[in-house]
C-alpha cells in the first residue's frame, strides 16, 4: 500500500472549510505543455561557453606571446561583436541575446585570426562587420550562411591587406625563440612561413621544412594570435571532442586532405598541416554549427572540399593563405550539400523494396 | 563478453537519448488501487472507431459487463469496472484533451460479476479464430500506450507469415515501472499470454525483450521461461527502445517498411501488460477492466504501482496515494517523454494510462518550451531513431509549408520526443511536428479529393462525348 500522508492538500482544504472545487479552479491551473516534459540540460550558452573554454589555452598563450597589443586586438574584436549584436537586436525590437555567448565567441574567433599588432580600431571594425554583415543581415543566429568571424576577417583582409599580411611580432617571447632557424626566417617580413614560399625556392622549403616544426608546434612567431601553437589548438580540439561539441570528421578530413594533396604536390606534409591558419581553421572555424552540413557524410564532403580549395589556393594563387577563403566558399555550398546528402528515414528502403517487389509481381502477372 | 554484447547492442541502435531513469517506484510492489464510488468509462479508449453505448441511464450494470461496442473492425468494446447504476451518458473530459462520450456509473461496492464470465478451456489448443474473438470481446488493446486493438494485430493476412512474437518489456519511459513490476511479480502470466498470442498467429518463436537497465526483471523472466522456443533478449538502455519499430529493428535486425506494420517483416509486438491481460482473460474470463498505473513525481505524496480500475478519476488515484504535495504544476498521464499533460485532474484512467505523474509548480518538468530557433547543431538529426530531420520538420511546420513535409516523411515521426529532448535551444519540435502532421494530412486529403473530383469530371465529359 502507498504511504498515506495526512497533510495532503485535499485534507487541508477540507479542514479549512474551503469549497474544494472553487479552490481547485483557482489555485491549480495546470501547465499543459506538449511532450517531452523533460529536456536535456544543454543550452546554447553552455555550448558556446565550452567552445570559449576550448579556446582559452591558445588565447592565453597568444596574448603572452604577443603582449598588450594582442590583448587589445582580442578585446576590441569581442567588444565590437557583442556591442553590434546588442544594438542591432535592440533596433529590431528583438530580445537581446548576448547572454547566449555566441557573439562573444564570434568576436574571440575573429580576434584570434588577426595578427597581434594592429591599430585598435581595426579589430573593432572587424567585430562590427562580423556580426552585422556576417550574422544579423541573414536574420541572426542559425540563419547565416557564412561563418561570421571569417566574414569579419575577410573584409579586413581585403580592405587592409597590407596590415593583415605583413604584421609580425617584433619582440616575440617564445621559449624556443633562441633557435637559429627562427632567426633566419624571421628576417623575412611575412605573416606566415607559408607566405615565404614565394621568396624561398620550393625544393628548399621541402627540404628545410622540418626546421619549422618546433616553432609551429609550440611557439610560432609569424602567424596570427590564435596560430601561435599547434599543440594548444589540438588541446582545444580535444576539449571540443570530449564534450561532443564538434564532429571529428571535419578537422580530420580537412587536414587530411591538405596533407595528402600537399604531399602529392611536393610540399612537406607535416609542414603543410602545421603552417598557417589550417589547424585553427579546421578545428574552430570549419566546425561552426551553423555553417556546415548537418549529416555525417555532408560534413565529410564539406571538409574534403575545404581541403582541396585550401591547397589549390596555397599552391596556385598569390594569396598567402587559403584557409579563410576555402571555408567561406564551402560555407556557400553547405545548403546545397544539405539538400542532396540526407539521411534515409527508417523503413523507407524497406518500403521501396516492397513496392518494387509488388510491381514486379504485377508485371509478372500481366505477362 | 559483457562489453562486447553492449557494443553489439549499441551498434544495432540508431539515435535515441538517455533521459534520467527516475524509476522511483521500482521497489514498490503492485497493489490494488482505490475502490471508486463512481467511474467514468469513456467509449473511446483505443485507436479506431469509438463505441456505441449498450446501456442507458438508470440501467444496472455488473462488473465486467460490456457497456459499449462498435461494428467497426478496428475498435474494441469497453466494459464496466464496477457493479452499480448508470447515472449518465454524456461528454466528459478525456485524457486526450477533448470531451468524449462517457458512461458514468455509480458503484454499489459489491463488484457483482456479470454472468457468463468464466475461464476458457485450454486456450493453447484453441482455434486461432476463437482466440481472436475472445480477445476482441475482452476489450484487449495494446497497453504499452498505443492502445491499438489487439485482435487486429492477431489477424495477420495469410501472405504475412508471422515468425516471432516479440514481448515488449522495454519500459523506456522514465518514471514508469508498471511493466517492470509485472515482470518481477507475474512472469508466468506474461508467458502464458504470449503463448496464447503465439497460438493465434501461428508463430514459432517468442522473444521477450527487456532493457539491460532492469537486471532483476531479466533474471525473473529467465527463471519463468520454460524452454520451448521462448527467448529473453536484452536491449540496450536507450530511449526509445520500447517503440515498436525500433524494437523490431534491434531484436530482428529488420526495418518495418515506412507506412507498414511489424507483421510486414514477420513480427508482432505486444507489451508485457497486454500479455498479462490476455492471460487473465483466458484464466478468469474477466475482460480488461483494470490496468497497472505507476504513480510518481515530486507533486504527489506517495509513489506506487497500482492496479487501478479503468474509469477511476485521476484525482481519486492521487488522493489514494496520499494526495498532492505542494502546488501541482503539471499532471502527466503516461511518461514524461510522450505522456499528455492534463488541464484537469478529473479525467478518468483509461486503457492507455500507464502512469500518473504529478510535478510541483516550478519543477523542471513545468518549463515552457520556447519558440522555434535552431543553431543547426545537428543533434536532433543524429538522435532521431527514425532517421528523420527534425529541425526541418520543425521549421517547415512553423512556417506552415505543408507541401515540404512529404519528402521529409513527417508521418513516420513517432513523436518520441528524442529530438526536442536533446535540442539545446529547447525547440518545441514535437509540438511543431504535431501541428505539421495535421496541416500536411489535411492538405493531402484535400488534394486527393480534388484529384478524384477532377478525374470524375474528366470521365463524365468523356462519357458525355461518347453518348453525343
Ligand atoms: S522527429 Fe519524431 S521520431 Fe524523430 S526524434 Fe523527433 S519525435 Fe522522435
Ligand atoms: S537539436 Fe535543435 S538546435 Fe540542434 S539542429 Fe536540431 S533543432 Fe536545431
Amino acid at each position: 500500500m502507498p504511504e498515506k500522508q495526512p497533510d495532503s492538500e485535499l485534507e487541508k482544504e477540507q479542514e479549512a472549510g474551503v469549497e474544494p472545487d472553487e479552490a481547485r479552479a483557482e489555485s491549480r491551473l495546470l501547465n499543459i505543455g506538449v511532450s517531452p516534459h523533460i529536456r536535456d540540460s544543454s543550452t546554447t550558452a553552455g555550448i558556446m561557453g565550452w567552445v570559449i573554454v576550448a579556446l582559452l589555452p591558445i588565447t592565453a598563450y597568444g596574448i603572452y606571446m604577443g603582449g598588450v597589443s594582442a590583448a587589445i586586438v582580442v578585446a576590441m574584436s569581442i567588444l565590437g561583436a557583442v556591442a553590434t549584436e546588442a544594438v542591432i537586436q535592440r533596433l529590431r525590437h528583438e530580445p537581446v541575446t548576448v547572454n547566449d555567448l555566441s557573439a562573444v565567441l564570434t568576436g574571440l574567433l575573429l580576434g584570434l585570426t588577426l595578427p597581434p599588432e594592429l591599430p585598435f580600431w581595426m579589430p573593432l571594425l572587424g567585430g562590427i562587420v562580423a556580426i552585422a554583415l556576417g550574422k544579423q543581415v541573414f536574420g541572426g543566429l542559425g540563419h547565416n550562411i557564412f561563418n561570421p568571424a571569417l566574414v569579419g576577417r575577410a573584409v579586413l583582409f581585403v580592405s587592409y591587406s597590407k596590415y593583415m599580411t605583413t604584421s609580425y611580432l617584433f619582440s616575440p617571447k617564445a621559449p624556443v625563440f633562441a633557435s637559429q632557424s627562427i632567426k633566419s626566417i624571421n628576417a623575412i617580413t611575412t605573416a606566415t612561413p607559408l607566405a615565404a614560399q614565394g621568396l624561398v625556392r620550393k625544393d628548399e622549403l621541402t627540404v628545410a621544412a622540418s626546421r619549422y616544426y618546433g616553432p609551429l608546434l609550440v611557439g610560432n612567431p609569424w602567424g596570427c594570435i590564435g596560430e601561435v601553437s599547434a599543440v594548444l589548438i589540438l588541446v582545444g580540439l580535444a576539449i571540443l571532442l570530449y564534450k561532443g561539441l564538434v564532429d571529428w570528421r571535419i578537422p580530420v578530413c580537412y587536414v587530411g586532405t591538405v596533407v595528402v594533396l600537399s604531399w602529392i604536390l611536393g610540399m612537406d606534409p607535416l609542414f603543410a598541416a602545421l603552417a598557417g591558419g589550417l589547424l585553427f581553421g579546421a578545428c574552430f572555424m570549419a566546425t561552426d554549427y551553423v555553417t556546415n552540413p548537418m549529416t555525417a557524410w555532408g560534413k565529410v564532403i564539406f571538409a574534403v572540399g575545404c581541403g582541396i580549395v585550401t591547397t589549390v589556393l596555397r599552391f596556385y594563387s598569390n594569396l598567402p593563405e587559403g584557409v579563410m577563403f576555402a571555408i567561406l566558399l564551402m560555407n556557400g555550398f553547405t545548403p546545397l550539400i544539405d539538400r542532396y546528402v540526407k539521411p534515409v528515414p527508417y523503413g523507407v528502403r524497406a518500403m521501396r523494396r516492397a513496392q518494387a517487389a509488388a510491381e514486379a509481381e504485377q508485371a509478372g502477372e500481366a505477362a | 563478453m559483457g562489453w562486447a554484447d553492449n557494443l553489439k547492442r549499441s551498434l544495432l541502435v540508431k539515435g535515441g537519448v538517455h533521459p534520467p531513469a527516475s524509476k522511483l517506484a521500482a521497489g514498490v510492489k503492485i497493489s490494488d488501487g482505490p475502490k471508486p464510488k463512481r467511474v467514468l468509462i469513456p467509449l473511446s479508449q483505443h485507436v479506431g472507431a469509438a463505441c456505441e453505448p449498450l446501456v442507458e441511464k438508470g440501467d444496472r450494470v455488473l462488473l465486467g459487463q460490456k457497456i459499449g461496442d462498435s461494428d467497426s473492425y478496428i475498435s474494441a468494446p469497453v466494459h464496466s469496472s464496477v457493479s452499480g447504476e448508470v447515472t449518465s451518458i454524456q461528454r466528459f473530459p478525456h485524457p486526450s484533451g477533448r470531451d468524449v462520450l462517457t458512461v458514468e456509473i455509480s458503484s454499489d461496492g459489491e463488484d457483482a460479476p456479470a454472468p457468463g464470465l468464466g475461464p476458457a478451456p485450454d486456450p493453447l489448443s484453441m482455434e486461432p479464430g476463437e482466440i481472436r474473438r475472445r480477445v476482441r470481446e475482452g476489450g484487449i488493446v495494446g497497453l504499452g500506450g498505443a492502445v491499438f486493438p489487439t485482435h487486429v494485430k492477431l489477424s495477420p493476412p495469410s501472405d504475412r507469415p508471422i515468425e516471432a512474437v516479440i514481448v515488449n518489456g522495454a519500459e523506456c519511459e522514465p518514471f514508469l515501472t508498471g511493466d517492470y513490476r509485472l515482470m518481477l511479480e507475474r512472469g508466468q502470466d506474461i508467458i502464458h499470454g504470449a503463448r496464447i498470442i503465439r497460438r493465434a498467429v501461428g508463430a514459432e518463436r517468442i522473444i521477450i525483450a527487456i532493457e539491460q537497465t532492469g537486471p532483476k526483471a531479466i533474471a525473473a523472466m529467465r527463471e519463468a521461461v520454460p524452454d520451448d522456443g521462448i527467448e529473453v533478449f536484452i536491449l540496450p538502455g536507450i530511449y526509445p527502445q520500447g517503440a515498436e519499430k525500433t524494437l523490431v529493428k534491434t531484436v530482428l535486425g529488420r526495418e518495418v517498411p515506412s507506412g507498414g506494420l511489424p507483421m510486414d517483416v514477420g513480427a508482432i509486438v505486444d507489451n508485457v501488460g497486454t500479455c498479462a491481460a490476455i492471460s487473465e482473460l483466458f484464466l478468469t474470463g474477466m475482460p480488461l477492466t483494470r490496468r497497472i498505473v505507476t504513480v510518481a513525481g515530486d507533486g504527489v505524496a506517495g509513489r506506487a504501482n497500482l492496479e487501478v480500475r479503468i474509469g477511476t478519476v485521476v484525482r481519486e488515484v492521487i488522493d489514494f496515494c496520499g494526495g498532492l504535495s505542494g502546488d501541482p504544476g503539471k499532471v502527466i498521464l503516461g511518461g514524461p517523454m510522450m505522456g499528455l499533460a492534463q488541464y484537469t485532474m478529473d479525467v478518468p484512467v483509461t486503457k492507455a494510462t500507464g502512469g500518473i505523474l504529478v510535478f510541483k509548480k516550478g519543477s523542471v518538468f513545468c518549463e515552457e518550451p520556447g519558440h522555434f530557433s535552431c543553431i543547426r547543431c545537428g543533434r536532433c538529426v543524429r538522435r532521431c531513431p527514425m532517421n528523420l530531420r527534425p529541425y526541418l520538420l520543425g521549421s517547415y511546420s512553423d512556417a506552415g509549408m505543408w507541401d515540404h513535409l512529404e519528402d521529409l516523411y513527417i508521418n513516420d515521426c513517432m513523436e518520441c520526443g528524442s529530438c526536442a529532448y536533446i535540442c539545446p535551444t529547447k525547440n518545441p519540435l514535437v509540438q511543431l511536428i504535431k501541428v505539421g502532421k495535421e496541416g500536411f494530412n489535411r492538405r493531402k486529403r484535400k488534394m486527393e479529393a480534388l484529384a478524384e473530383k477532377a478525374s470524375e469530371e474528366a470521365e463524365e465529359k468523356e462519357n458525355a462525348g461518347k453518348t453525343a
